[in-house]
């Protein structure tokens, strides 16, 4: 199934792209997470992570529908 | 709208006012400076990425739990974007209530909860020319829990 990832600050910088379209077998955010980690070789580790689904805060056992926006987030650092 | 993202100087004083209430007899106000050092780096100005649509909801939705939880009366809070020079305002909380304990109180919690919560990252530069993303990952490693040098207070 198809669905779209975004990164943001680090991971953009580290995945050398602000989105791509991903096709792949489906699952929870988490293994979409260590999916993409595997092919940019550079995206830490989840639990430093936040994940979102479609302008949603999200839990990483969130099972992805086809056509969702996945937002990853390195560790936050507002203020 | 009580939480902000903006792309231009805060402006204090009309933050204050914007939680101005005759039946309040306190305001809080915490503001967030860019300061010239971290961790031993000199700093020279620095960058916040904020993700706008979710940024605004959550903070929205931050400032509404404080009002609830402590019953303050009103409750703001701008958080900048874009490049910042040293002593800029990079966020600023304004918390007004009848009594001061409340209102101090809800202040420490909105700028908490909006500095762990908000999809905003902030990358330094230095003056030796190397910049970098700071997240709390050393802190927590470190293992004490939020001193993260960082802060601006």
């Amino acid at each position: 199934m198809k669905v779209k990832v975004r990164y943001f600050a680090l991971f953009r910088e580290q995945a050398g792209m602000e989105s791509e379209s991903v096709d792949w077998q489906g699952g929870t955010a988490a293994e979409l997470f260590q999916e993409m980690a595997a092919r940019h070789a550079t995206l830490m580790p989840e639990a430093a992570a936040l994940v979102a689904i479609n302008d949603e805060m999200a839990g990483w056992e969130t099972t992805l529908d086809e056509g969702d926006e996945i937002l990853f987030f390195p560790p936050v650092a507002g203020g | 709208m009580s939480f902000k993202v903006s792309a231009t100087a805060i402006d204090a004083v009309a933050a204050r006012q914007a939680v101005a209430d005759n039946s309040c007899g306190a305001l809080v106000v915490f503001e967030g400076w860019i300061r010239d050092h971290n961790e031993g780096q000199a700093v020279e100005r620095l960058e916040y990425e904020v993700y706008r649509p979710l940024a605004e909801k959550e903070g929205a939705v931050i400032i509404a739990e404080a009002i609830e939880r402590f019953g303050i009366s009103h409750a703001m809070c701008i958080h900048r974007e874009g490049l910042l020079e040293l002593s800029d305002i990079a966020v600023i909380v304004c918390v007004s209530s009848p009594h001061r304990g409340e209102a101090f109180e809800a202040c420490r919690y909105i700028i908490d909860e909006v500095k762990s919560r908000l999809p905003i990252w902030k990358k330094e530069h230095y003056l030796s020319g190397i910049s970098e993303w700071v997240n709390c990952e050393h802190c927590a490693a470190a293992g004490h829990s939020h001193g993260h040098s960082s802060e601006h207070q």
